[in-house]
């Protein structure tokens, strides 16, 4: 069906400079019409319409909600209640005080490593490092936080985390020098970090210069006291810090220069490099922002969670829950706290399951992958809103030696 | 002559290598044949890897879940082989659960059009999830697929206990990258496979199937990544673990790019990691240097973040990788 006053479909960028094609329906006051691509059909109007323009909500909704029913035949499958399953799972993470401690204390480093997925998206970069720079971040945070252990409390907080940062910046700043001057995939090197990363600290905390020789199993020294992040009730204190990077890094995107020019280079680097935008400098910044956000989820991880040292397994999959997150959010930076919300009560609440039913916490894991799976695969969208879908961001392009 | 004259550096370069390797033989058997078994032992589910990556990159498909379907191939292989107690059927169901994931991977990305990173990564995350979920301790397969000596073959000194005195899958990956150089070069399949990665609107106008194709081959490079996986949990041990594949699959991808996406110099790339890989772990055995075990075990990643350094610009990735094909677009 074509319609037949449709001007025939170019691949000219979008005329209307305030309508851009990537996220426009994520930022457009319901008035102004969605401009998906030059050529594009009237928008619809009605609920379609409605649900058209709102679809960087509505089919992450969609996927998450095909995910549950996905998951709930794998857990029928397995001989138990998906309906008592799921009621379990959230009544324990949201209505129970240390539930919700424990979810909020998982949301906290999830907003974070999302958006540490979320900015390098902007700028066509897929970063799967965050849980390597994560770890880079806890490591440092559990290095200084005992070494310098004798600086009083606000101070020794504030050293581990800014040193938790730099770690974090500066492991992500490898892919982006490698990406830079030899023209190293960024996926493959943030993936060979991650496991470098698992490999150093390994090494470290296992006999190496930061293990504590007083624990039965490989872990670092507990950091004191003072460096230790009690919550406040139920919020623990990284939740405030993580919720303002946020709202920053979505004012930063669409509000600044620097913004301008990172999502400039992710739409198109060869116009952005005429227009004088240098990718060098956006990829390096986009990747140490990147990996500053997810050394300070591992500052937080390790700060504020018992047993405050480091041990193997405190980072979980914390950093590729991230790419979950920033997907779920596709890429919207205040998208990642109720994806993190979502997930962290997934995670809090996956123990219960175990100990209360004794179904495997793992299914949390398969969860999680269904709904990453139904949120990425354009199908859904396509189904529902057939010509009227959002292109989602093109990564694979700038792969090759 | 010509091909000699157009392969200078390679023939030379393969020559300098076996000349070192029989050196190295004569100067001490025993550790030669151990340190070069070792590696060709390592190297196994690199090459099949670095196979699936070749035909999907050939024809234009990124495959950044090579990982993911490795483990669900170990995983798919060892409890078929569990539950029936036929490590034969195991390695098919190995190969079987390959093609699954290598459809996915395809329908995906050439008919859904979804960006192939994602489709990678989405595979990879997934298939850590289905198969830590669905993991049973306790279970044992018989017995590990065995080894046994080719006829003849396996005489040859050093080439013959390395290569050819050892299990099916082991020496199914040397026939299988020496068939698919034939196949990519030699054949039509192979020129419309080549077009189609270089540049597929053309091979479109030619008359070739892009689309088709491009299923068909991702499809089928599945096979070569689920029998990897066999190979992890049946041929090289007799157990599956969790995330068994620990990163193979991304450093079949930095071996592809540093063999320049040809099978036969992806299979020295996978020769070469195998052989740095044992030989630490060698010096390590014979007390040599003190390199801490968390050291030997990094090997695998650093040397592939410098092999990518210094491959990069030396060598061209196919063109038409990682974009959808579009007719008409």
């Amino acid at each position: 069906m074509v319609d037949p006053d449709r001007p025939p479909a170019k691949d000219a960028p979008s005329p209307a400079p305030d309508a851009p094609a990537s996220d426009a329906p994520a930022k457009a006051a319901p008035t102004v019409p969605v401009v998906a691509e030059r050529g594009a059909p009237p928008p619809p109007t009605g609920l379609l319409g409605f649900l058209v323009r709102h679809q960087a909500i509505v089919v992450p909704l969609i996927a998450v909600v095909l995910a549950f029913a996905i998951g709930a035949i794998l857990i029928r499958a397995q001989g138990f209640n998906p309906t008592y399953a799921y009621q379990r799972l959230f009544t324990h993470s949201f209505l129970t005080e240390s539930g919700l401690l424990a979810t909020l204390q998982k949301t906290t480093p999830l907003i974070l490593v999302g958006l540490a997925v979320a900015i390098p998206l902007k700028v066509g970069l897929f970063n799967i490092g965050g849980q390597g720079q994560l770890m880079a971040g806890g490591i440092g945070a559990a290095w200084v936080g005992y070494a310098m252990r004798d600086l009083p409390a606000p101070l020794l907080v504030i050293v581990a985390v800014v040193v938790a940062v730099l770690f974090g910046a500066m492991w992500a700043s490898i892919a982006a020098l490698l990406k830079t001057t030899r023209g190293v995939h960024e996926v493959i090197s943030t993936i060979m970090l991650n496991s470098i990363a698992v490999g150093i600290i390994d090494w470290l905390i296992n006999g190496g210069p930061l293990s504590d020789p007083g624990q039965p199993f490989p872990a670092s020294h507990a950091v004191p006291e003072a460096a230790r992040l009690d919550p406040f009730g139920v919020i623990p204190w990284g939740l405030p810090v993580a919720l303002i990077l946020a709202v920053a890094v979505a004012w930063m995107l669409g509000r600044t220069t620097l913004g301008f020019e990172l999502q400039t280079v992710g739409r198109n680097k060869f116009a952005a490099g005429y227009a004088g935008i240098s990718t060098t400098r956006t990829t390096l910044i986009a990747m140490a922002m990147s990996g500053a956000l997810a050394g300070l989820a591992g500052a937080f991880e390790l700060l504020q969670i018992e047993p405050w040292r480091y041990q193997n397994g405190i980072a979980g999959s914390l950093g590729f829950d991230g790419i979950t997150i920033a997907l779920l959010a596709r890429g919207n930076p205040l998208g990642t706290i109720p994806a993190a919300i979502l997930v962290g009560a997934m995670r809090a609440g996956a123990p219960t399951l175990q100990f209360e039913l004794g179904i495997r916490p793992e299914v949390v894991d398969v969860l999680l992958a269904i709904t990453l799976l139904m949120v990425s695969l354009p199908v859904i969208a396509k189904w529902i809103f057939r010509r009227h879908t959002v292109k989602q961001t093109q990564l694979a392009g700038s792969w090759g030696a | 002559m010509t091909w000699l004259q157009r392969n200078k550096i390679p023939a030379g370069t393969a020559l300098v290598v076996l000349v070192a390797a029989y050196a190295f033989y004569f100067a001490n058997p025993n550790i030669a044949v151990s340190m070069f078994s070792n590696a060709w032992f390592l190297a196994v589910p690199l090459v099949l890897g670095a196979m699936v990556g070749v035909i999907g990159e050939r024809s234009g498909v990124v495959n950044i879940g090579i990982e993911g379907q490795m483990l669900v191939g170990a995983f798919a292989g060892f409890f078929a082989a569990a539950a029936t107690q036929s490590v034969f059927i195991g390695v098919i169901a190995g190969a079987l659960s390959g093609i699954a994931m290598g459809a996915f991977l395809a329908f995906t990305t050439v008919k859904g059009q979804l960006d192939q990173i994602i489709a990678g990564v989405v595979i990879n995350i997934v298939a850590t999830g289905i198969t830590s979920f669905y993991y049973e301790s306790g279970k044992t397969i018989p017995r590990g697929l065995p080894n046994f000596d080719v006829p003849l073959l396996s005489k040859i000194p050093l080439i013959g206990p390395v290569f050819f005195s050892d299990g099916p899958i082991a020496l199914f990956a040397l026939v299988i990258v020496i068939v698919l150089h034939f196949l990519l070069f030699k054949t039509r399949w192979g020129l419309r496979t080549r077009a189609v990665g270089e540049y597929p609107s053309a091979a479109d106008t030619a008359g070739i199937n892009v689309i088709a194709l491009r299923l068909f081959n991702v499809t089928m490079a599945g096979t070569l990544a689920g029998i990897a996986g066999a190979y992890l949990s049946m041929e090289a041990t007799s157990t599956f673990e969790r995330g068994m594949s620990s990163g193979r699959g991304f450093l079949a991808l930095a071996i592809l790019i540093f063999g320049a996406w040809r099978p036969l110099r992806a299979l020295a790339a996978a020769l070469f990691f195998g052989f740095m890989s044992a030989s630490a772990s060698q010096l390590q055995a014979s007390n040599v240097v003190n390199i801490p075990q968390q050291f030997i075990n990094l090997l695998p990643y650093v040397l592939t973040l410098v092999v990518l350094a210094a491959a990069a610009g030396r060598v061209r990735a196919p063109g038409a990788v990682g974009q959808p094909f579009v007719k008409g677009d």
